[in-house]
């Protein structure tokens, strides 16, 4: 019986997983939060990719008879003042949104490894150049630093992304180089070395893989702060410019004069922005439990 | 122990040192030793004697800053080593001069299969492609005896055992085929049971192989099962050298003396104390710093039979006894030495 226990419980604790399917069951299981997030990304990513399906209305089509129309059956959501459909233009927000985050988190995450990985690898001025740069980059929130970027490239897609990746930079960049620095006198980089490795072959094949789990993990977390950042960008006029549906610009041209005659034109772009950044900050956290060492068994 | 043999690693007044804030450690200070085909050579000494160093600078892994060979010569088949260029010395790290080391649990890659990082030498080294550094990496798993050989080859090390794990690092460490393999303390964190049997592992395969083998240890019990002849090292200096047995039964430096007199005997366990003292015996002192060395022999705080001579100079090192060399002034006081 005791044994029989002992099974279920080491089942239940994921100690016998084999295949994509049974790490996926049991992520759900033991994450039910993330798994929630997973899902609201998920729903996320399928409206960005599949919008031309999904939408009912052509997101840029003005008309003016349907100017402030408040949501029926055939418009959702309402239409907003120049009778654009509120759940087309969200559909379609949601492309912008998810090609903002990744791509800048892509970028960021990138030069932010590289020079992160450097730094740690290579130390002396290299690293104190870099290390010195990167603090003066942190003293900057976030949205201040990406408003400062955004401001002075102008208001474009390409500007946002690149506006809200230089920030990410340094963030990235810390975790890289403080792995870096433990991993580098890892036994196992040594024994590479004896092995006739290059420098960089032992930094790219032996040390970044093993900061990934961590990288990964601040991607995520990331991937939220940015679309957050973009909304907040484009909400006050430095991020996506007009026409295109951005969450962040429906919310800041609707919001101080149509709320009393039609507050449909901020409720749905607000709830849009809010799930969207709950889904990737639980999936996120569940990834952090997932990958954090102390956390295994 | 085939007398004569031919030299295949020869380290020739060999000198590390390490510029610290501290000032100059003297780690390595004119160590030579030579290495036959087929032979195995033990190193011994206390932690901190300049054993590792030594490896390291055979490879010229030594960390620098803050370390430096600053002199002597390693030849290694009739070419030196510390003349050779960084993309040089790459192609001998692993191909020609293999290293296993004592952490079995962090000397492997824990995001790469065992495969992957015994093919990863063979790739680069022997330009295999993937597919047959793959077999030959099951085939070396296979000579090392790990069971089940072809699926291990898929594994993680966190799969591993720890003996299990050394294994696989001796299986990397020969996959090339080295001339001289340097392992340094390879059985010190197993248990006694598995160290005994990764020793046996080393000694038949390069029986096999006819790779030389370093052997560096601060484990007697280990050095007499398994090498042919023994350097000792202290404080970075080599202080006596000899065949395993002679070293055994009439060691010719106090410190070796020392050492072996520190090992517990089954007599004195069970409390006969034959011609040995009841107590076991242990070296009084610490290894000195080796910042602040003293001008005279380096053991002479330590030693019982020290004088003045001792610690105004260093003692030469000579052959006391055919093929026994030792550094003191007064081994005839251990066994009657003659010079």
């Amino acid at each position: 019986m005791a044994i029989i226990a002992h099974e279920a419980e080491l089942l239940k604790a994921g100690a016998y997983v084999d295949g994509w399917w049974d790490v996926f069951v049991h992520f759900c299981r033991r994450y039910p939060l993330g798994a929630i997030g997973g899902a609201i990304f998920a729903v996320f990513v399928f409206c960005a990719v599949f919008a031309d399906f999904i939408a009912p209305f052509d997101p840029l089509q003005i008309d003016a008879s349907t100017s402030l129309a408040a949501p029926d059956e055939t418009m959702i959501m309402g239409a907003d003042v120049m009778g654009r459909d509120v759940f087309s233009r969200i559909i379609y927000g949601a492309r912008i949104s998810l090609a903002v985050g990744v791509a800048s988190t892509l970028i960021g995450g990138l030069i932010g490894m590289v020079i992160g990985l450097m730094s740690g690898y290579l130390l002396g001025w290299f690293d104190l150049l870099m290390q010195r740069l990167i603090d003066m980059m942190q003293a900057l929130p976030l949205l201040v630093l990406a408003l400062v970027m955004a401001a002075s490239l102008g208001p474009s897609l390409q500007n946002t992304i690149i506006a809200i990746s230089i920030p990410l930079i340094p963030r990235i960049a810390r975790v890289v180089r403080s792995n870096t620095l433990s991993l580098r006198e890892m036994p196992f980089v040594e024994a590479a070395r004896a092995a006739g490795m290059s420098e960089i072959r032992v930094a790219v094949r032996h040390v970044l893989p093993n900061t990934l789990a961590p990288l990964i993990v601040l991607g995520t977390a990331q991937l939220g702060a940015a679309i957050l950042t973009e909304a907040a960008l484009s909400f006050l006029g430095l991020g996506i410019p007009e026409p295109y549906p951005s969450w962040g610009r429906m919310l800041s041209e609707s919001a101080a004069e149509y709320i009393r005659v039609a507050p449909w034109l901020v409720i749905y772009p607000g709830l849009a922005i809010s799930f969207a950044i709950f889904g990737t900050n639980l999936l996120g956290d569940a990834l952090r439990d997932l990958l954090d060492p102390r956390q295994r068994s | 122990m085939a007398g004569a043999g031919e030299r295949i690693l020869e380290v020739e007044g060999l000198q590390t040192y390490f510029f610290t804030r501290g000032g100059v450690v003297k780690a390595v200070d004119d160590v030579s030793f030579y290495l036959n085909k087929g032979e195995t050579l033990g190193i011994v000494g206390e932690s901190g004697c300049g054993k590792s160093i030594t490896a390291l600078s055979i490879t010229r892994l030594v960390p620098d800053p803050p370390g430096k060979i600053i002199g002597g010569s390693v030849i290694l088949d009739g070419r030196n080593l510390l003349g050779l260029s960084e993309a040089e010395m790459r192609k001998v790290r692993g191909n020609e001069i293999s290293m296993i080391f004592q952490e079995p649990m962090t000397s492997l890659n824990p995001v790469l299969t065992i495969g992957q990082q015994i093919g990863e030498a063979l790739i680069l080294h022997q330009g295999m492609n993937k597919a047959e550094a793959l077999a030959r990496s099951i085939e070396m798993l296979a000579l090392v005896r790990i069971p089940e050989p072809a699926q291990r080859v898929r594994e993680y090390p966190h799969q591993l055992s720890g003996g299990m794990r050394q294994r696989a690092m001796i299986a990397m460490a020969l996959s090339c085929n080295p001339k001289v393999l340097i392992a340094d303390e390879p059985s010190t964190a197993l248990d006694v049971t598995i160290q005994a049997q990764i020793l046996d592992l080393i000694v038949s395969l390069q029986e096999r192989l006819g790779t030389a083998v370093i052997l560096i240890t601060h484990d007697l019990g280990v050095i007499a099962e398994t090498v042919q002849r023994v350097v000792v090292m202290y404080a970075g200096r080599k202080v006596e050298e000899a065949g395993v047995e002679p070293l055994f039964a009439e060691p010719l430096h106090p410190y070796t003396h020392g050492l072996l007199a520190s090992i517990p005997s089954l007599e004195i366990m069970r409390g006969e104390g034959v011609d040995r003292p009841e107590r076991l015996s242990e070296i009084p002192g610490m290894v000195p710093v080796l910042t602040n060395l003293p001008p005279g022999c380096l053991f002479a705080p330590r030693c019982r039979y020290a004088d003045d001579q001792c610690t105004s100079a260093y003692p030469p090192y000579e052959e006391k006894r055919p093929n026994h060399w030792a550094a003191c002034w007064h081994s005839e006081r251990l066994f009657g030495a003659k010079k």
